[in-house]
């Protein structure tokens, strides 16, 4: 299969590994060294979940971090930042103190080498333009996600353009999660529930209209008149937090993003990933121009883990099994 | 998430500093490290009896905490798979064998409309 001619980049999230990482039956070079193998070459870290001892980093770390980059032969692309707005049980974090906190990840960030920053979706778009003139000088991008249930004609989002547009800040930019293109309902979380107990009726019932496109607002609330319960009405809630839009919504915004979470939870025997289309994503990515990194984000794992081995290895290796193809790679 | 990974099968045991009661290993439902003061509590149910947070206290890395210290602690963490160490006190030893153990995790997570957290319940035998 041939390609148009393009420069989209390989790379992985080491959220991916979130499961092995947690048991740890893989550590954070285990994580690195696997995805080089496959030829994800652009690592992408979340500090929080990968460093211990996060927000300071020692020297040692960062000298291992850079030899395990060396050695694998991969680059550090992306840092993802938190804002813990409710780290105070009793106020909210001030204008100032969420401006600080993205200050001290974009240090990060420089410290490991990375030059774009996920910014997580709860980060206000106030916060994203106070934090832009730094980010600026550290010469690294602010990257909003753009997170399922949000899309691009969201008013979340639109506020969020607004501040990009109007200030014209280089450094802020978008980060489409792949989450944004569910086509139909992941089997892993419909399975689950039905292991977990839910009424396999109203499973279908919740699936159908899911993967009909139909009207899911009223979900929790026709299971609660149905007799569902608490798994019923969780597994509805699900189905309010997974959006299907046209990849095509990401064109406009081409000049905007910066980096692409591949997120994904089922890569199947057929190497086609069951609810997200990326045969219909990747185009879209090479018709705009996107020159960066699709960097895959597993998410299947914590729905399979009361009932099968993980193995988020061979998962993501399949996943860029099929980029490699979708991007004309010989492999 | 990750509720399955709770409660530790190994490490259950009788304490040693001279309590009476018993530490069970914990590990947070959650996919990265969270700052103490947003581990909100961490409720032990010991064979169907609740064991009020004030006699249990919570140990990370070697940093021994009670819940309301917890509440003001914003220079430590509970890393991302690390085993916690909860200690408890009971009235009367803990008796040798099986004890069936629950533990709720409550969590303050900035960017969710409800708390977070988990649950697990698992049957651990108490290390000789």
């Amino acid at each position: 299969m041939t390609a148009p001619a393009h420069r989209i980049k390989r790379g992985v999230s080491l959220y991916s590994f979130q499961d092995e990482y947690f048991l740890r039956t893989l550590s954070l070079e285990d994580c690195i060294r696997e995805s080089a193998a496959f030829g994800a070459r652009g690592i992408e870290i979340i500090p929080e979940q990968s460093i211990p001892g996060f927000p300071r980093l020692t020297d040692e770390f960062v000298e291992d971090w850079f030899g395990w980059m060396e050695k694998y032969g991969t680059t550090p692309v992306a840092t993802d930042l938190f804002l813990d707005t409710k780290l105070y049980a009793d106020r909210w974090l001030t204008l100032d103190e969420q401006i600080a906190s993205v200050h001290r990840d974009i240090d990060i960030a420089v410290r490991l080498g990375a030059r774009i920053i996920r910014a997580i979706i709860n980060t206000p778009p106030e916060v994203m333009e106070g934090a832009a003139p730094y980010a600026e000088e550290k010469d690294v991008r602010l990257l909003l996600e753009v997170h399922a249930p949000f899309h691009y004609g969201h008013p979340w989002i639109l506020e969020h353009l607004e501040v990009m547009h109007r200030t014209q800040s280089p450094a802020l930019g978008l980060m489409p999660d792949m989450g944004t293109f569910v086509k139909r309902f992941p089997r892993v979380v419909s399975d689950r529930a039905v292991r977990d107990g839910a009424d396999p009726k109203l499973v279908d019932y919740i699936v159908k209209t899911y993967d009909d496109h139909g009207d899911t607002h009223a979900l929790m609330d026709i299971m609660n008149y149905r007799h569902g319960g608490p798994v019923e009405v969780g597994l509805a809630r699900q189905a309010t937090h997974y959006i299907w839009t046209d990849p095509r919504s990401m064109l406009e915004h081409m000049p905007l993003i910066g980096h692409i979470q591949a997120k994904f939870y089922e890569m199947t025997d057929q190497g086609v990933e069951y609810s997200i289309p990326y045969d219909e994503i990747v185009p879209v990515l090479v018709e705009g121009g996107f020159d960066g990194y699709l960097s895959s984000e597993y998410e299947g794992n914590r729905h399979i883990q009361d009932a099968f081995p993980v193995d988020s290895v061979e998962q993501v290796r399949r996943q860029h099994a099929l980029f490699a193809r979708l991007l004309g790679e010989e492999i | 998430m990750y509720d399955q990974y709770i409660v530790c099968e190994e490490g259950f045991r009788a304490r040693e500093d001279g309590v009476t009661g018993g530490i069970v290993e914990v590990r947070m439902p959650y996919y990265r490290g969270l700052g103490l003061s947003m581990v909100e509590a961490v409720d032990l149910t010991l064979d169907g009896r609740p064991v009020p947070p004030s006699r249990t206290t919570f140990t990370v890395h070697g940093n021994t905490y009670t819940f309301d210290q917890l509440r003001t602690t914003f220079d430590d963490r509970w890393e991302m798979g690390e085993r916690a160490q909860l200690a408890f006190e009971t009235d009367e030893p803990l008796a040798p064998g099986e004890h069936d153990v629950a533990v709720s995790v409550r969590l303050r997570i900035s960017y969710m409309p409800v708390p977070g957290g988990g649950r697990d319940r698992k049957r651990l035998t108490l290390a000789a």
